[in-house]
Formats: structure tokens, C-alpha cells, sequence
């Protein structure tokens, strides 16, 4: 798949989802070793033309995630790249004992993709909304946890976890119509987060979908004079310990910004690691604040949850200037 | 020595080393009654029925698969993985100990053939089936064994992989349940009754039988038979938990209990004397 302008613009319009399928079905057009195993979501993972065109490579299970993880497996051990998929919730905690000892305690090695993550689905409700997915696997060792930030950052998460000797979890947010946080080719690497935007006195700290009002908030800030860095933090586990380092020599201010329970995402993982820091910087956590809602639209609950850029930008303001009181 | 002699010399084999790794591991006790009902069973695949095959030849690709899905009763696994020469003595003894690769449930660790850890039940037929769609795949002949417990179909996962196996025409996985009637803390009865095992698999779609699990003639009889049909194979394998020892048999607390140097002698009389001679 050609990285240029058009092809970004056309996968940010049709977003991560259908482009997962576009880049999986290449991959796999090149190499038969590559399967995928899905629960009954070939339309929703972008995948109705592989399912078409590659017959072979496409085993479908049905609406039963446990058995996914088993026979996916089994096939790993036999040394298929195997590719998981289906909506995060069912991807992540309905196998989760699955992921565990098969994963994780046996190191078997699977690429999942979790779709519309975060609060993508919110018309649909908090059954397919998904704020735990993070903190439920980051307490598995020997998993990699990747939040792509826009559908480019996916089509390469997706290929640098096939490469991955160790199992990864690809984290999918956002819709159609999703913002373009890279509109060039980049390198992308797991474990190494991407500076996005330089600023001396404030670093947030982001991944996923969210990078957009992150970068939106940042350009506000430099307005009220407090010169902001933007990082992409697209690996939340192993986390950029060097990236915090940094930031904490450079920054008065931290900030994370994740569609994410507070508890056990992006800005838990960074203050995991703040708290080895000597005189670390304060970290302002912006995310779900451990508690579920009425449904509603991904604008609303974004809103709601005080995730836009105007929101983000307001409690940061009034954190500072209550902390300067 | 004939096939059956053979098959029953390893059984006999098995149940002594059950014993002595059921002392070794002391106050910290073992799943005792679960591994013995499946004694005949795995002592007909492992002394007779699996191709193994050595982890550095070429043909280790060729090997039959086995899943003890029903991990708790890796003591009769981990004696017959001795029988066949792949785990040591000197490592048997170290079961349950700290720091041993012999844990209470098996952890994969190919160079003494276990393949796939396992323990928390309702995971091992997802598994074999990945290892069957494999074969199928590579058009490799290899057939996948896989030893459920009657007590683990309890679990949903199970039943999602069952479900699953006849899509693929798995006519190279073969299932064996071990029914022995008993689980953790009673008869299945009493626990969760699974009525009729065999109609209930065969209503998924596999070619289901039942016979008696200690029945060493009827198992290899069953193992091999010309199956020409595309489904997947379940036996129901009728067993008695605890079987061998007279102080075990049926008697639920062996299933996870401790073994005294007084009552492993006693037991040590009874193989040197079956059927109470």
C-alpha cells in the first residue's frame, strides 16, 4: 500500500476500521502465511473483501471470542502469523483468561486488534464502548499495547506487530472521518513515541484518536503563553520510559489525554513510571473518571467527559491557576 | 510382548510413578483421583497409538499433538512423558518443589514434551482444533489427541469449541473425555449434571462413542478403527476416579489430597497384587 497524500486523505476518510482491512488484506495478498480469525464482524473489521478474495487466509468462528483465542493459538504454535479481530470488548475481556494463559503465561504470539475502542460507539452504549481494555491487559506480561493515532498510524502498527516476536494488542478509536495526525510517511516503531509538537513548558502526553484535540489544546495554550509539547504516545505498554525522562526535565506541567478509564491507561502507565523520577512534574489525567453514562454520541460523550480540545484546554488553565494561587 | 501387554505394562508403570510423585510432593498434596482415571487412556495413546518424535529431528514436524485440556491431572502426563524418555527421574522428583518446570498443572516447556500449559479448564479443545485446521491446511497427516474432563465441560468454552470442530470437517482431532463422574467437590451429579454426554456431542456434530476406560482391548480397538467420515471424533471414556488403589477408587476426597508413606506402601502392595490376589 503506497503512503502518499491521496491514500492518507482516502483512509482518513474512511477511517481505522476499513482501513485495517485494506492493510491486511495486502499484507496477506503477499504472504499466505498471514491468517485472520474473527467473531462474526467481517463488515464492521473492514474485512468483507478479504473474506472474498482470500478465502484460506479467513477462518470465522462465529460469535464466540474464548474459542477465538484457543484456535488462534493453535495456529500460532504451528507458526501462522495470525491476526485477531473483533469489537474491543469482546477482543480484550471476554477472552481475557484466554489472552492470559495463552499469551501471556505461554507466550504463544497473536496480533489483536480491538475495534472502536474508547467511546466511538457511544449511541450503542457502554456494552460496546470500551474504557478498560488498557488497564485489563496491561497487567498481562509479555503483551504489547498499541493506541494508533489515525488510520496511517494503524496500517503501520498493524505491520510492526507481525514483525513482533511478542503477542500485541492494536487498540482501535475513532470513525470515519478521522483526523490526520501524520500526512507523510513517518517511522514508526513500538515502544518509541513520536514528538508531534515542540513547546517548552507543558508536554501532553496522548494516544489514539484523542491526538487531535491534543494537538488542538496544545495551539490554544501557546496562545495563552504557555509554549506546549504534543507526544504520541502510540505504545502504552512498554511504555517510552526515555520520552517521560525528557519531559520531566524539560516540563513544569504533565498532561495525559486518553478515551480511556483513568485508572489503568496511558496516564497510569506514565505515572508509574513518574514515580521512580526525583522532583517529577505534576501529571493532569484527562480521561473517564472511573464511572459509565447514558449513551450517547462520540462528540457528546467526549464533551461530557471533558475531552475536546476546548475542555482540555479550560481545566488546564484553571488547574494551573489554582496551583499558582 | 503383545500391544495390549505392552499398553498394560505402561499403565502399571504410570500408576507407580503416580504414587511416588504423590509422595514426593508431600503436605503440598495432588490431584491424585483425576490422573488415575485417565491411566488406560493415556498410557493406549502414549505406549501405542502417538507418533512422537524427537524435538531435533526433522520429523518433529510429523509428531502427533497431544492437549491434557484437563491439566490438574498432569501427574499421570508427567509419567507417561517419563515412560516415553523425555522427562528424567531426577525432574519427577522435583514436582510441586520450588523453582521446578514440574508444576501442580503443566507448563509448556517443549524439550520434555509438553507443549501447551494448561490448568484453567475449558481451554486445551480450542487449541487442538488451531493445531487440526493446521494440519488440514499444511495437508500434514499429523492427528491432534486431546483429553477433556468430565467436570471441565462445565465450562461455556468448551461448548464454543465444539461447536466449532465439525465446520472444518476435523476428522484428525480426537477427543477423549474422561468420565469418571466426579469433580472438584462432588458428583457431577450433585455439581452440575451433564446428562447424556454422547448425545450432546454427537448433537454438535461429532462422531461420538462410549465404551469403559480402563478397557485397554476396547481402546486400541477404538483408536483403530478405519474412521473414513469427515467429522471430528469424541469419546466418552467411562472411568472410575482414583482408579488402581482400593483406598481411592470413587473416593472423592483423592482428588486433591496428601499421600503418606503408609498409605503409599499399602498401595505399592496392591499393584504387586491386582484384583486382590
Amino acid at each position: 500500500m503506497e503512503i502518499n497524500e491521496k491514500n492518507i486523505k482516502l483512509w482518513s476518510s474512511i477511517g481505522p476500521r476499513a482501513t485495517l482491512g485494506l492493510g491486511i488484506l495486502d499484507l496477506a495478498q503477499k504472504d499466505e502465511n498471514i491468517l485472520v480469525v474473527t467473531c462474526d464482524v467481517s463488515t464492521s473489521a473492514g474485512l468483507d473483501r478479504f473474506r472474498k478474495t482470500l478465502p484460506d487466509q479467513y477462518i470465522e468462528l462465529g460469535i464466540a471470542e474464548q474459542n477465538m483465542i484457543g484456535v488462534a493459538t493453535g495456529l500460532a504454535s504451528e507458526s501462522y502469523d495470525v491476526i485477531t479481530t473483533t469489537f474491543a470488548p469482546f477482543q480484550t475481556m471476554r477472552c481475557c483468561e484466554q489472552i492470559k494463559v495463552n499469551l501471556g503465561y505461554m507466550e504463544e504470539k497473536l496480533t489483536m486488534v480491538g475495534l472502536a475502542s474508547g467511546l466511538v460507539l457511544g449511541n450503542l452504549g457502554f456494552t460496546h464502548c470500551c474504557i478498560e481494555d488498557l488497564g485489563v491487559l496491561r497487567s498481562i506480561p509479555n503483551i504489547k499495547i498499541i493506541s494508533p493515532a489515525d488510520s496511517l498510524e494503524t496500517i503501520k502498527a498493524v505491520e510492526a506487530s507481525i514483525k513482533e516476536k511478542k503477542s500485541c494488542y492494536i487498540r482501535l478509536t475513532g470513525g470515519s472521518n478521522n483526523p490526520i495526525i501524520y500526512n507523510q510517511n513517518y517511522n514508526f516503531e513500538i515502544g518509541k513515541s513520536v514528538t508531534l509538537k515542540k513547546g517548552t513548558e507543558i508536554t501532553i502526553f496522548g494516544s489514539g484518536t484523542i491526538l487531535s484535540e491534543c494537538i488542538k489544546a496544545a495551539e490554544l495554550l501557546d496562545k495563552s503563553g504557555l509554549s506546549t509539547s504534543v507526544i504520541n504516545m502510540h505504545t502504552i505498554k512498554p511504555i517510552d520510559e526515555f520520552a517521560i525522562q525528557n519531559a520531566c526535565k524539560k516540563s513544569r506541567l504533565l498532561i495525559s489525554v486518553e478515551e480511556h478509564n483513568i485508572i489503568g491507561g496511558l496516564g497510569s502507565a506514565i505515572s508509574d513510571n513518574l514515580s521512580k523520577i526525583k522532583n517529577s512534574p505534576v501529571l493532569l489525567k484527562f480521561g473517564i473518571n472511573d464511572e459509565y453514562t447514558k449513551s450517547g454520541s462520540y462528540d457528546y460523550l467526549k464533551t461530557y467527559y471533558g475531552l475536546n480540545h476546548q475542555k482540555i484546554l479550560e481545566t488546564t488553565l484553571k488547574f494551573i491557576k489554582k496551583n499558582n494561587d | 510382548m503383545s500391544n495390549i501387554e505392552k499398553i498394560e505394562n505402561f499403565a502399571k508403570n504410570l500408576r507407580i510413578t503416580i504414587l511416588d510423585m504423590a509422595l514426593e510432593a508431600g503436605a503440598s498434596s495432588s490431584h491424585f483421583g483425576g490422573a488415575l482415571s485417565m491411566v488406560e487412556i493415556i498410557s493406549t495413546l502414549f505406549a501405542y497409538k502417538m507418533k512422537h518424535k524427537k524435538i531435533i529431528s526433522d520429523e518433529f514436524n510429523k509428531r502427533d499433538r497431544f492437549i491434557l485440556s484437563k491439566g490438574h491431572a498432569c501427574l499421570a502426563y508427567y509419567a507417561a512423558l517419563h515412560e516415553i524418555g523425555l522427562i528424567p527421574r531426577d525432574l519427577l522428583k522435583t514436582f510441586e518443589k520450588n523453582n521446578s518446570s514440574l508444576a501442580g498443572h503443566p507448563v509448556k516447556n517443549k524439550e520434555i514434551g509438553i507443549e501447551f500449559s494448561n490448568g484453567s479448564l475449558g481451554m486445551g479443545l480450542s487449541i487442538g482444533i488451531g493445531l487440526a485446521i493446521s494440519a488440514k491446511k499444511k495437508q500434514s497427516n499429523f492427528k491432534t489427541y486431546v483429553i477433556l474432563g468430565d467436570g471441565e465441560c462445565n465450562e461455556g468454552s468448551v461448548w464454543e469449541a465444539a461447536m466449532s470442530a465439525p465446520k472444518f470437517k476435523l476428522n484428525n482431532l480426537n477427543v477423549v473425555i474422561d468420565r469418571n463422574n466426579f469433580q472438584q467437590t462432588g458428583s457431577n451429579n450433585e455439581i452440575m449434571d451433564l446428562g447424556n454426554l454422547k448425545n450432546k456431542w454427537k448433537n454438535f456434530g461429532w462422531e461420538a462413542e462410549e465404551l469403559d476406560g480402563h478397557d485397554i482391548k476396547k481402546l486400541v480397538n477404538y483408536f483403530d478403527k478405519n474412521k473414513n467420515n469427515s467429522q471430528p471424533k469424541v469419546l466418552i471414556a467411562n472411568t472410575v476416579k482414583g482408579k488402581g488403589f482400593s483406598f481411592s477408587e470413587n473416593n472423592n476426597t483423592w482428588h486433591h489430597s496428601v499421600m503418606t508413606k503408609n498409605i503409599y506402601e499399602k498401595a505399592i502392595k496392591e499393584i504387586n497384587r491386582p484384583n486382590g490376589n
